[in-house]
């Protein structure tokens, strides 16, 4: 017998609310379709009626996690515009604020499926490493989150070098947990029984549908932005693009996990040119935007940021196209979750870090009678969570990895 | 990057229009919009792009699709452009060569009113269930709140 289930639309601590309809057949899912727009505000037409500077601020808005990621690619696209070449402390500046960024969501994504996965040690040690990046960003922005660093032409605003003490400490500070995390989860079984094999997007479904990010990196597809077309300090420090090519669950953890240290290496090196460029401009002197148009994007912790602007030489844009990453994610899950059992959706649907689904309650409607069932998203959760636990392995065994390196 | 340009200009030989290179990372390719299949299909098999996204426009001469493409190892976008005159606004659907853009076709058609002749799903996909029929937001004769524009 088929079951619909739909998940969504909202939840209260998603800032992104998606309508997922599954049909199953016993426990195994046989299609999914996927709702959008319940929070769709209009950026686009709005951006239309800013000027250029406040669109800059509007285009922060966008999303709370990757807050400093549309603002790049969407200076990049004026900048291609107009033919702006930025200073190489904006460089710099630019490249460190992503980064921060990239670390403190990455770890934000690996708390969450710790929790989804039944290991809460995990995802409240997660966030505990990522506060003090978010208190460095409010020490050098003067924000946790949108912190309005980005100005058509450069950074709005200098990174003092007295922060630079600052900025090395919780770069120092973090990599002892990372390594500890990332050794951990390697070589966990529970992880391993869980993750790997789970939800896999084969190389051809991830060209077919076009996925950007670590979504893409962990199907063998190595593309990433930041290398393909270096703007800001990527193409002046040195780092690796990290892929894997199994696709499931687990490579996608892994391309994160290691995606982190990448971003530690690229600030430290972006730090050095901020001793080096003491006292040097940070912003061009822009005049006004002639007409034409231009394109940027940007490698946001979830995948590729698209901008697409064009100007008829007024103060405005007459067309702004924003494409986030998660557009293009999504559909996977059309290959990646059919043919899953539904314990293992809650992972499967987290693995593409969608800013992720809103899975505040579940109806289950049974073909048969037409009676719908509803159970809160902790219900869900639970059966993720009872399935580790069925494995007969102890759920927590992460969590007893990070009391026994604290007491250390 | 010189073979690439060589290859798309000779594979789509005369159905290319218009031939602009911005910058060496920006090339911009105006076609008919008949074309629009056979031309996105070279691109995405053929030339092994990866297709980011459509961009609709509402132009007083008609409505512009840019079809965004990226060949990745090189770094470059390749923009595929099309007009589509506002009497008639339709043209081909690519969501069945190109997968990823079956969501973006959708968008178009219910914010710009631009139909997709062929799309395998045409449901709408981001505007909520009550939102009135023929109105277009992304046109420019619409104002903000959805309401149309006082001439």
């Amino acid at each position: 017998m088929k079951t619909v289930i739909p998940i969504g639309p909202y939840h209260p601590l998603q800032e992104e609310p998606e309508f997922f309809s599954l049909t199953l057949d016993g426990e195994t899912v046989v299609d999914l379709d996927v709702r959008l727009g319940y929070n769709h505000r209009g950026i686009e037409k709005l951006a239309e009626t800013k000027t250029w500077d406040q669109d800059t601020f509007l285009i922060e808005r966008i999303c709370g996690i990757c807050s400093t990621s549309h603002p790049i690619a969407y200076c990049n696209a004026v900048e291609d515009c107009a033919g702006i070449e930025i200073p190489e402390r904006a460089k710099y500046i630019r490249s460190i604020i992503g980064e921060l960024e990239r670390l403190h969501s990455h770890l934000l994504w690996l708390g969450l499926a710790g929790h989804f996965l039944g290991y809460n040690t995990l995802f409240m040690w997660a966030w505990k490493w990522r506060e003090p990046i978010l208190d460095l960003f409010e020490q050098i922005t003067g924000n946790r989150n949108h912190y309005a660093m980005l100005k058509i032409g450069g950074a709005r605003r200098d990174i003092d070098n007295e922060h630079i003490p600052a900025i090395r400490k919780c770069l120092n500070d973090l990599v002892g947990p990372l390594e500890m995390v990332t050794k951990a989860a390697l070589d966990d079984p529970v992880l391993h029984a869980r993750l790997k094999g789970v939800g896999v997007l084969k190389k051809e479904d991830a060209i077919k549908y076009c996925v950007v990010g670590p979504t893409a990196r962990a199907s063998g597809v190595a593309i990433d932005v930041r290398k393909d077309e270096p703007h800001a300090a990527y193409g002046i420090v040195k780092w690796n693009v990290i892929t894997q090519e199994e696709g499931d669950v687990f490579a996608k953890a892994v391309v994160r996990l290691l995606e982190m240290f990448e971003s530690v290496k690229i600030i430290q090196q972006c730090v050095d040119g901020l001793e080096k460029t003491k006292g040097a401009p940070f912003c061009a002197e822009v005049e006004n935007i002639p007409p034409g148009e231009g394109i940027g994007h940007y490698e946001a912790p979830r995948g590729e940021t698209f901008h697409y602007v064009r100007s008829d030489g007024t103060n405005r844009p007459v067309r702004h196209k924003i494409r986030a990453p998660t557009y293009v994610n999504l559909p996977s899950f059309k290959a990646s979750c059919i043919g899953q059992t539904i314990s293992d959706v809650a992972i499967t649907l987290a693995s593409i870090d969608p800013c992720y689904c809103c899975t505040e309650r579940v109806a289950i409607v049974d073909r048969g009678t037409g009676r719908k069932e509803h159970i809160s998203q902790e219900k869900l959760i639970h059966l993720s969570q009872e399935k580790t636990k069925k494995l007969g392995l102890n759920p927590d065994r992460i969590g007893r990895k990070i009391e026994r390196w604290i007491a250390r | 990057m010189e073979d690439i340009i060589k290859k798309i200009k000779e594979g789509l030989g005369k159905k290319i229009k218009n031939w602009e290179e911005k910058n060496p990372r920006r090339i911009y390719i105006t076609i008919d919009k008949e074309d629009i299949r056979e031309v996105a299909r070279f691109i995405f098999e053929d030339c092994r792009a990866r297709f980011i996204i459509l961009t609709g426009i509402d132009t007083p001469h008609g409505f512009e699709n840019l079809y965004h493409f990226d060949l990745d190892s090189m770094g470059i976008v390749v923009t595929v452009k099309t007009l589509i005159p506002k009497s008639a606004p339709e043209i081909d659907s690519i969501a069945t060569i190109i997968p990823g853009a079956n969501f973006i076709e959708r968008e178009v058609c219910e914010l710009l009113g631009v139909k997709f002749a062929g799309h395998p799903d045409p449901r709408p996909l981001l505007l909520p269930d009550d939102w009135p029929e023929g109105v277009y937001p992304l046109r420019t004769d619409i104002a903000t709140d959805g309401t149309p524009k006082n001439k």
